[in-house]
């Protein structure tokens, strides 16, 4: 129930992920025609047939090179926009990101402790979803310091743990070598889909997407928070429940995200603003929107991240240019509502 | 019948007695003004009432069933909340925030179904702000936004409601009908409670009043046997003339 019914939107951002998905399997340095896509999918399962070097070449394109990378980057994505709408829905606040309340930098510094300590990309990645959580439980301990936390004391207390886990992040790189490690930690901050690591893809991948579909399941009971927390209680909302599961749900899908690709900025704040402006606030539309969205706008900033010169742009740096102008078109819009 | 009952509640705040031993019970078809000074403990009551907060000796019944035993979905079902309106920060649809008055009989397990808008329509309608339905509530005046939380408490089809200053911020139309609409609700069996600055308010519409002082309870009967202006020098310390004519009872400074 929007607040001007669209029901064709939200089949129109699925339409137009598929498409940025597609595109981006097809165009690259090396263009594959569509045709050739049917063909080699009807080669591979046993239907037609092309020539086997043709085959060969096609296939290390497709599904070696392109296919994790695409997959990430709907992943990161979709991830990243779905976790920042869902914050900024029990935060009751337009402003707050994965950015802003800590979960970025806490998984950035286990990253950077991974590099230093020589780890695999897969202790990587669960390093760095462990010191997110333990950056969320921070700024959420410094909440719960005072009595009864309200929701300004969780922002502060997450922009509290976001200064303290950029600090670490930096003595993290300070102590680093900066010939061998300091690289690839900063590379890291950068954010990039080029070093998506296929093991740690299969692996971390599926967790991914479960946790982004069940929370835009729980669109319903986020849109039970959406006015004070009296009332929802006075509603028989269980407050306490829905937003704890849907920090630590939310949190969980940022760190993956960031252990697939790095930092990757301003995506959970410019995607979910866009969603609310086609669709509403109500977040049983909004999740999922804001997740296709998410994903085609990822996938269209890698293509300018890979294309744009010979060596390749971290993607960090795409949609934090791209996400700062595009917002102050979304404020000038959304002003009504929430200024 | 009793449908709420404060047994002995008392509510201390660090060293401050916020709420010193009340007990009263509201039954069916009560339309209660509650009167105080600020700071004589009015909203704390309210949020106790609710179940928003325990107090720190005594219990509250609700159809004669501790409030604190009890799911907050089932207490929900039966009791229903108006907060003084603020502006929420994303802009939800007034069929939207009506439709939540259904979140206690529906869980929120499962989609809002045809029966349930249905329910909300007939809320907005019985309250003359059918044509709302599809505007932003952050775009509606204070007033507005107060009936559609009253549209809400309807469509929860709770037995009490509890208003938190129904009326402060509304122009005088707006407090005329909604009075007249809360004395409705009662004379249908429901019981109302709401806090209120405004003793004309509770004279010319409710049919019982408690007056907080201090945090205690110093009076609870019908406003004009209740309602003076011995009364009104005690709680607001101001000296009014008291003027009784053709059937109402006007205060002049």
């Amino acid at each position: 129930m929007s607040v001007r019914t669209r029901p064709y939107l939200p089949l129109l951002s699925v339409l137009l992920l598929v498409g940025a998905a597609l595109s981006a399997l097809l165009f690259g340095r090396y263009a594959i025609s569509i045709n050739e896509l049917c063909q080699f999918i009807q080669a591979s399962s046993g239907v037609g047939d092309m020539p086997a070097g043709r085959y060969q070449l096609i296939h290390s394109l497709i599904i070696d090179a392109r296919l994790p990378r695409v997959i990430a980057g709907v992943l990161v994505g979709a991830g990243l926009s779905v976790s920042g709408a869902a914050y900024q829905a029990v935060f009751r606040n337009p402003l707050v990101s994965p950015g802003l309340l800590g979960v970025l930098s806490g998984c950035a510094f286990g990253a950077a402790l991974g590099v230093i300590w020589h780890l695999h990309p897969l202790p990587t990645a669960l390093l760095a979803c462990a010191t997110g959580l333990l950056a969320v439980a921070v700024g959420m301990g410094i909440a719960h310091l005072f009595q009864a936390p309200s929701i300004l004391l969780l922002v502060l207390g997450g922009i509290v743990a976001n200064a303290l886990f950029t600090s670490l992040l930096s003595i993290a790189q300070y102590m680093a070598d900066p010939l061998d490690q300091l690289p690839s930690i900063v590379y890291w901050l950068l954010g990039s889909l080029s070093a998506v690591d296929q093991h740690a893809l299969l692996l971390t991948g599926p967790v991914l997407a479960f946790a982004i579909v069940l929370l835009c399941l729980g669109g319903r009971a986020i849109d039970a928070l959406s006015l004070s927390d009296d009332e929802a209680h006075s509603l028989g909302v269980p407050v306490r429940k829905i937003r704890v599961g849907v920090i630590i749900l939310a949190t969980l899908v940022c760190a993956l995200t960031v252990s697939l690709a790095g930092m990757v900025g301003w995506v959970g704040l410019l995607v979910p603003h866009v969603a609310r402006l086609l669709v509403g606030p109500g977040n049983a539309r909004l999740l999922p929107v804001s997740g296709c969205l998410g994903g085609a706008f990822l996938l269209a900033a890698d293509g300018v991240a890979r294309s744009v010169s010979a060596g390749e742009i971290p993607l960090g740096i795409i949609t934090e240019l791209f996400g700062a102008v595009a917002f102050v078109l979304v404020l000038h819009r959304v002003r009504k509502g929430w200024l | 019948m009793t449908l709420l009952q404060a047994d002995q509640l008392s509510y201390r705040l660090g060293d401050r007695l916020i709420l010193d031993n009340l007990s009263f019970g509201i039954y069916s078809g009560d339309n209660i003004a509650l009167l105080g000074a600020n700071g004589a403990g009015k909203s704390t009551l309210l949020r106790i009432l609710l179940g928003l907060l325990k107090p720190t000796t005594g219990r509250v019944l609700l159809a004669g069933q501790p409030l604190y035993g009890l799911s907050r979905r089932a207490v929900a079902r039966q009791l229903a909340y108006v907060p003084q309106s603020h502006v929420p920060s994303f802009p939800f649809s007034v069929a939207h925030i009506v439709a939540q008055g259904r979140l206690p009989a529906t869980g929120l397990g499962r989609a809002p179904a045809e029966a349930d808008e249905q329910c909300a329509r007939q809320a907005l309608t019985e309250l003359g702000i059918d044509h709302l339905r599809a505007r932003p509530y952050t775009e509606l005046s204070g007033g507005e936004r107060q009936l559609v939380l009253i549209a809400r408490a309807m469509v929860q089809r709770a037995r009490v409601i509890i208003l938190d200053e129904p009326i402060t911020g509304l122009d005088y139309g707006h407090q005329l009908r909604l009075l007249g609409l809360l004395q409705r609700l009662a004379e249908q069996g429901l019981s109302v409670l709401s806090s209120s600055h405004r003793p004309e308010q509770a004279l010319a519409s409710a049919n019982r009043v408690l007056v907080l002082h201090q945090g205690q309870l110093i009076a609870d009967g019908p406003p004009r046997e209740t309602i003076d202006s011995a009364l009104m020098q005690r709680l607001y310390r101001v000296t009014l003339r008291q003027i009784d004519a053709a059937g109402h009872r006007f205060f002049v400074p």
